[in-house]
Parts: structure tokens; sequence; C-alpha cells
């Protein structure tokens, strides 16, 4: 394949002498909002402090699919980047494909084995060996309400889905959007994973989503799940689909909604807005999950460059990844929380101390399971074939009976 | 003057052009032709997420044949391709010839309708997504007029949204197809329509009888350029409805796309993209076939 792109070895031949002449690292990203590239420049100034130089690749867009095709082009050109923030299942990818490096030893003098937690591990290791270094944990089954809409609907947040569904009725009745929603797949799939999570428990959805086992799919609890789907449904307003989760975070914050179900990234948006967690918005997990976390973790994964200058950078960037200190400055201002279990949460925000302490007890407790919609659950093939039916779903473009038919065969046919 | 030089400018003459031609010439080849042979290589192999060389048959091809969506991405591309290509030159012919009355301000009504082709299918998609958006656009304007149940909600609709995506494409290409016919009218000779006037022809027989088959060339150019534009038509569904609801507005364009990039089935996207090939070519290898014997004769 190196044949067909002369073009890009060139390229990759003047990118090479160019970093000869200091240590330093290119990281390709998709933090590229306020918030983000705020916390990405902790690490920057880290390294810089470090004598590390930093070589910003930045790809926008959210969920980070241009920066996979732009690190497809720059793998297939034979010019990898020294480090790529990357999710769940893509890391497995690419390290079948052989191309990443090794961080064992540094993972060993660090001790990493006892401070990240065995789920996390899952994905920042392939084969036994450390290939990543998880920045952040982000959870995605959390629910974010409107404090005034809340306290005029009797201020009880909803613990399971039928007192979920009264505070939807409620916010109805108020003359509000009851439930803000943004119509992209995937953000179909976040409300839907955290719905088959409350129906069926932590045993249900590791069963269901991921061991993808035919009959939990196209069971009777998954039936309850479609179901719970179809009157979610009719709490959106008319314009849902297309919009991104943002502007649905928004109409909680301005209160032309009550309630918006979205992973912790969007305290970001809450905070940015000058509002402030137990005054002005209430966050709860999705009821009937509490006690389950439902993770994605963000992790610099490492590619085998070959060249020894570029390792010890890499190296260095690794460690400063994983120093307790960067942990706590970084996921204050991202949103999220540490990936390790033994950062002191005093610096967080209530929510980020539920987040912290939901995610300890969660990762003692086995009720830690990867986030489908976010790369966590399963690869991206069979995310997408899920996606693919849950959306249909979700718009009427098929019923109950044909999801529950539909559902096995997708993720079959996807394997 | 010795005739040695006059031979070596002769030759260089005969040359000049040729250089002047291989490189570009040579980048098409490899960049256009060479990427057709690499993805029908890649249509052939297991690639997932990056491309490999292991060869896997005709199996991409029989994935491709099984997915829902590829059927949801081919009617729809029926649908939107059939809407899109004759309403355009219904359309473009009508302006066109509406404009042909030799009116006083033609100047400034060919560029007013010949702009939207200036915007890229990205502006158009964005700005008709607020359009027809039924929370801020249209329904919601004319609901605050006080007709309260107009409705008009069709880019939510699954059932619909594809027609919303027509309406978005024409809007912006009949301007294009208008200027097309005006240019293949005003090269009709105006001897022949005379000799009709004086004949006693109306000017709806003179249209349909003389101008509209003299026009032929004008129809078939219009043809091919919206034929292609319909089947690779990308940005104006991804800024319109991002391929939503559900997936009611996938075309094959978007779908290759997602097969390729974000799902890691790489050799099924390369195969929709032959397929996509195909139907390319099955419009214009005859067209090119007909150019090439009108030239001969």
């Amino acid at each position: 394949m190196r044949r067909f792109l002369w073009a890009g070895t060139a390229i990759s031949v003047m990118a090479i002498s160019a970093a000869h002449a200091e240590e330093s690292v290119e990281v390709l990203h998709w933090w590229t909002s306020g918030g983000e590239a705020a916390a990405l420049g902790v690490l920057k100034d880290d390294l810089a402090s470090k004598g590390v130089g930093w070589q910003d690749m930045p790809v926008a867009g959210g969920s980070g699919v241009q920066a996979m095709t732009a690190l497809r082009a720059r793998v297939t050109a034979g010019d990898p980047p020294t480090a790529v923030q990357m999710l769940g299942f893509d890391i497995r990818d690419w390290a079948e494909m052989g191309v990443l490096g090794n961080l064992d030893d540094l993972a060993a003098e660090q001790g990493w084995d006892k401070v990240i937690p065995a789920a996390l591990q899952d994905f920042s290791k392939y084969d036994g060996h450390w290939i990543a270094a998880p920045v952040n944990v982000h959870s995605t089954n959390w629910l974010w309400i409107n404090k005034a809409a809340l306290d005029k609907a009797g201020g009880k947040p909803p613990e399971n889905m039928d007192e979920l569904f009264a505070m939807l009725d409620n916010f109805k009745e108020q003359g509000i959007t009851p439930l803000a929603h943004g119509g992209q797949p995937w953000q179909d799939g976040t409300l839907w994973e955290a719905v088959v999570l409350s129906e069926g428990g932590m045993d249900f959805y590791k069963k269901a989503v991921i061991d993808a086992d035919p009959e939990a799919l196209g069971g009777e609890t998954m039936r309850k799940v479609f179901d719970h789907m179809t009157k979610l449904r009719s709490y959106f307003d008319d314009s849902f689909s297309g919009r991104d989760w943002n502007l649905a975070s928004a109409m909680v914050i301005e209160g032309t909604a009550g309630a918006q179900e979205m992973g912790d990234w969007a305290k970001g948006e809450f905070l940015r807005a000058g509002k402030k967690p137990g005054e002005d918005f209430v966050c709860i997990r999705f009821p009937g999950t509490q006690g389950s976390v439902l993770f994605n973790s963000d992790q610099f994964v490492m590619f085998d460059l070959g060249d020894e200058d570029k390792r010890a950078a890499q190296l260095k960037m690794a460690s400063a990844v994983e120093d307790p200190t960067f942990q706590v400055a970084f996921n204050t201002v991202k949103g999220s929380v540490p990936a390790r279990t033994d950062v002191p949460d005093t610096e967080f925000d209530d929510c980020g101390k539920k987040g912290m302490k939901d995610l300890a007890e969660a990762a003692q407790g086995g009720t830690l399971a990867g986030s489908l919609a976010h790369g966590h659950g399963q690869p991206s093939s069979v995310k997408e074939a899920i996606f693919d039916v849950v959306t249909q779903h979700v718009n009427g473009q098929i019923s109950t009976d044909d999801a529950l038919k539909r559902l096995p065969e997708a993720v079959a046919a996807a394997m | 003057m010795s005739i040695s030089s006059t031979d070596t400018r002769r030759g260089l003459q005969d040359w000049l052009p040729r250089l002047v031609l291989a490189p570009s010439f040579a980048l098409v080849l490899f960049f256009v032709y060479g990427f057709i042979v690499w993805t029908a290589v890649l249509s052939l192999s297991t690639s997932r997420i990056l491309p490999v060389y292991k060869w896997a048959g005709f199996d991409a091809y029989e994935r491709l044949f099984a997915q829902p969506n590829w059927y949801m991405a081919l009617k729809n591309l029926a649908i939107f391709g059939s809407l899109y290509i004759v309403i355009c030159i219904a359309l473009g012919l009508f302006l066109a010839i509406l404009l042909d009355q030799k009116i006083r301000i033609e100047g400034v009504l060919r560029p007013i309708y010949l702009y939207p082709m200036a915007l890229s299918f990205v502006v158009t998609g964005t700005a008709w997504k607020w359009f027809l958006n039924p929370g801020m656009g249209i329904q919601n304007t004319v609901r605050g007029w006080g007709w309260e149940s107009f409705t008009f909600d069709w880019l939510v609709r699954p059932d619909m949204a594809i027609y919303t995506v027509a309406i978005a494409g024409i809007w912006q290409a009949s301007g294009f197809v208008m200027a097309m016919f005006l240019a293949g009218l005003r090269g009709i000779d105006s001897e022949m329509l005379k000799a009709a006037t004086v004949d006693g022809a109306s000017s709806f027989t003179i249209y349909r009888r003389i101008v509209i088959p003299l026009l032929r060339p004008a129809f078939l150019s219009a043809v091919i350029v919206l034929a292609h534009m319909a089947i690779k038509s990308y940005d104006l569904v991804i800024a319109l409805t991002g391929g939503g609801p559900g997936n009611a507005t996938e075309l094959p364009s978007t779908f290759m796309y997602s097969y390729t990039f974000t799902r890691s089935q790489m050799a099924v996207g390369s195969a929709s993209a032959m397929i996509m090939l195909m139907g390319i070519a099955a419009i214009m290898v005859p067209y090119l076939y007909s150019e090439l014997r009108e030239g001969q004769r």
C-alpha cells in the first residue's frame, strides 16, 4: 500500500527530519471546543515544563470519527502520529493491526495496574501489554434536570422508570418540553443503553450488549425496553431530529425543557452557562440505574515509531498523563472524573464527587460496564448496527416487533 | 533561415501539447483510475479498519446486498434522483423560456436565478435545515401569522424527509439548468422561427415542434450533469438531515462513507462504491458512445 502513496511517504520523511530538532510529541485529538482545549492546555504546559515540545494535530468533530479517518490516512501512508486520543474498541482494532507501542515498563514502574480500574485496563492493554494511557472516565447514564422545573414537580428526583414518567408528565403540564433529546443515532443509542440498564439491570446489560446474546436482544425484557423508548419518544418536542446534544442541554439550561439524558460532558455546558449543581440543575443517575456506571474513557494511544528519541518523549507524555496532579487539573476542567481511583476528590464539584464515588463503588462491585453508544461495548461495526435498529425505532420507521426481530439479525450480520 | 530550424520548430509544435498535457494526464490516470482499481481490489478483500490485501472473493458484495440500509439507500436514490432530474429540467426549461421573451430586466433576473449554484451544497443544506425545521422555520413562522393548524414538518418525518432533500437540491440546481437551456435557446437560428411565424404557427406550437426538439443537446447535458450530481450528493444530505431521521435519508454516498470510515467495514464500503461507479457508468457510457458517433457523422 505504501507504493500507492509515495506522496505520503515523502511528507513523512520531511516530518521526521523536522521532529529531530527537539524532543516533541505529535498528538492527534478532537478536543477542540473551548473547555476541552483548555483542559488539553494543562497537559501541554506540563510537558513544556519537562522540555517536551507539542505538535498539535486537532481534527474537529465531536465523536472523533473524522479524527479516526485522518489517522487511517496517516498510518496508511506509513507516518503515524506519536500519540492519538482514542476510545474503546477502536484501540483494540488498532492494536490488532500491530502498529502500537508498548508502555509495560512505565506502567510497572508507576504501578498502573493497581490504580486503574480493571474495566479500563481491558482497553488500555492488548494481549497483556499496556498500549495506552487512560486520561479520564466519562459516564453516560446520567439525567440532567432543570431545578426550577423539578421543584414545581414536587422536588423529588425520580428513582425508577414510573417516577420518571410521572415527572415528565408533570413537565408536560407545566408547558415545557419534558425531555430534551437530540435525534442523532448516537444520542438515541445513549438513551437506549440507559433504558436497557434501567429495565434489565447490569447482568442483563452485560448479556445483551457486551455479549450480544441473541436471546437477550430479542427477548421479553428487550420488548419492555423498546416499549419504554416508545413512551419516552412521546415526551420529545417535534424538531428533535438531527439536533446536537449541546443544543438539547441548552434547552434544559434555559428552562424550555425539563430534563436530558446525556453523559457527564453535559455538565460542562451547564457550568459554562454559569449554572451551579444543586441550585440551578440536578444531576442524578438515570432512574433505575443507581449504583451502576456505564463508562467511556479517553485514552492516549502510543504508536510504535521505531525511534528511541520519540519513544522517550512518548514515555514522558504517558507518565505526565497518569500524574495525579494532572488528572485532577484536567478532569475538573473537562467535566469527567480521573482514570485513577486513588486521586482525592476535594477539587471537584458535587456532581464530580458523586461521579468519582459511583465509579469507585461500581469498579469494586462489578457494576461497571462499557458504554455501547461510546465505543466501549462493541466494535464500531456492531455498535452502528444496533444504532440502526434503535434509531429507526425511535423515529417510528419500524415497530417494536420489527425491532426485536431485527436487532439480533443486525448484530449477527455485523460481526 | 535554414530548413533544419523550421523542422525543429514544427517538431516542437507537434510535441508541445503532449508535453504540456502529460503531467495532468498522468495525475488523472493515477489519482482517478489508479484509485478506482484500488477500490476494486479493496472490495474483493477482507479489509475492515485498514486496507488489507487478503482475497475474499465477492463476500463484501454479498454482505452489501444483505444490508437493509443499502436497499434504503437505493430506494432513496431512486426517489431523490428522479425527482431532482425531472423537476430541475422542467423548472429550468420553464424559466429559460420565460426569460427568453426579450424582457427588459433579463440582465438582473438571470443572475438571481443562477446564484444559488454559487452556494455550496453544505450552505444550501444548512440553510434549508433551518427553513424546514418545524420549531423555527416555515411552519413556526406561518403559525405565528395566525394559521395555527399549518403543518410542514417533512424534515422530521421519516417517510417524507427524502423529499426535503429533493426540494433543497432542486432549489439549488434549477437556475443552473435554466442557464444551460437559455444558452441553447439563444443558439437557435432566428430565421427558422421567423419562417414559422410567417407560416402562422402559434408560439406554443413553435416551442413544442421546433425549439424544444432543437434543444436536444442541452437536454442530454442537463441529464448527465444532474444524474451524476444526484449519485454523488453527500454534503447536501449530511448538512440537511445527517442521514436521518433514523436512516430515512440514507443515500449510497452516505452509506459508502459510513461503512468505509466509521463502521470499520472497508470492504463493504468499497463494494458499494463500485456499485455506484457502475451506476454512473451505465449513464455515461451510452452518452459518450452517442457523442462519439455524432462526431464521426
